[in-house]
């Protein structure tokens, strides 16, 4: 095991705003599932999955590819593979 | 099918080494009550659940995944700059034994995980209230991981995932009126 790729201090602020707006849409659709007649509940759901959908764009343009199997572009070489992994930040 | 991300749910942080904490740590990682045994238990039930709720099986046995994470991050961090000594000292010498660092599904006391934790009646209130009960017991050994700790790090995400049991034992709640409902429609219609 070598030394993990040292991230600097954006990758922790885009991380953190993805994981805070990741939050929200994880209760939402939680909440979704059992009050699918909520339009409010709903059209918030629709809004941050726009703004969530931009902030993991801005991430993986400096930090690579988040998702496997064709749903994240990877840059040249393969990124998939560069560290650091969640558990190693 | 599933896809990972490559990120945690919550942020996990711990300010220490602590072996002592990994040990206990391990009854949510392949404990009876814990992340591995929730999430096979949510995602096996869907297929014999009445359509109103397989949405919501799959969407919680799939956030419990990204606890799994969580918690295997937590062991990691605790025991990657420890001494043999200090597993030894801390009570996981015999895991160090048989395992060296490498994680292993099994609960605080090195019993390894089986699937007679989790229960498959095919009875969708059984089911449900066999997951309320999970989530029940989950919240209430995250409660007593944090009271066995003074790592401010490490209870703030103890502390996230303690919140997150309440909301799925609400939702699964949820879930059962939704069904009661359901079934009281059909007979009098």
């Amino acid at each position: 095991m070598n030394e993990p790729k040292p991230v600097d201090e954006r990758y922790y602020q885009l991380l953190h705003q993805l994981q805070a707006l990741d939050f929200v849409l994880v209760e939402l659709t939680l909440y979704l599932d059992t009050h699918s007649n909520d339009a409010d509940a709903l059209q918030q759901f629709n809004q941050i999955s726009e703004e969530r959908w931009k902030v993991a764009c801005e991430f993986e343009a400096s930090y690579g590819p988040l998702l496997q199997f064709g749903l994240s572009f990877s840059g040249y070489p393969w990124q998939w593979n560069d560290t650091p992994w969640p558990w190693q930040v | 099918m599933w896809v990972y991300e490559k990120k945690l749910q919550y942020p996990v942080r711990v300010s220490k080494c602590d072996p002592r904490m990994a040990k206990f740590l391990l009854e949510q990682y392949g404990g009876a009550d814990g992340e591995l045994a929730a999430a096979l238990r949510y995602l096996n039930q869907r297929y014999s659940i009445p359509d109103k709720v397989i949405g919501l099986l799959t969407d919680i046995g799939t956030e419990e995944f990204a606890h799994l994470e969580m918690i295997a991050t937590m062991v990691y961090k605790l025991t990657k700059d420890a001494t043999p000594e200090q597993l030894i000292e801390n009570g996981l010498g015999d895991h160090y034994a048989n395992h060296d660092k490498a994680l292993f599904y099994q609960n605080a006391s090195g019993v390894p995980w089986t699937a007679t934790y989790i229960q498959a009646k095919g009875d969708p209130i059984a089911d449900l209230y066999e997951d309320i009960a999970a989530e029940e017991k989950a919240r209430a050994t995250y409660q007593w991981l944090i009271d066995m700790t003074d790592d401010v790090d490490l209870q703030d995400g103890l502390k996230f995932l303690r919140e997150r049991e309440v909301i799925h034992s609400l939702r699964f709640r949820e879930a059962v009126e939704i069904l009661k409902e359901e079934r009281d429609r059909k007979k009098f219609f």
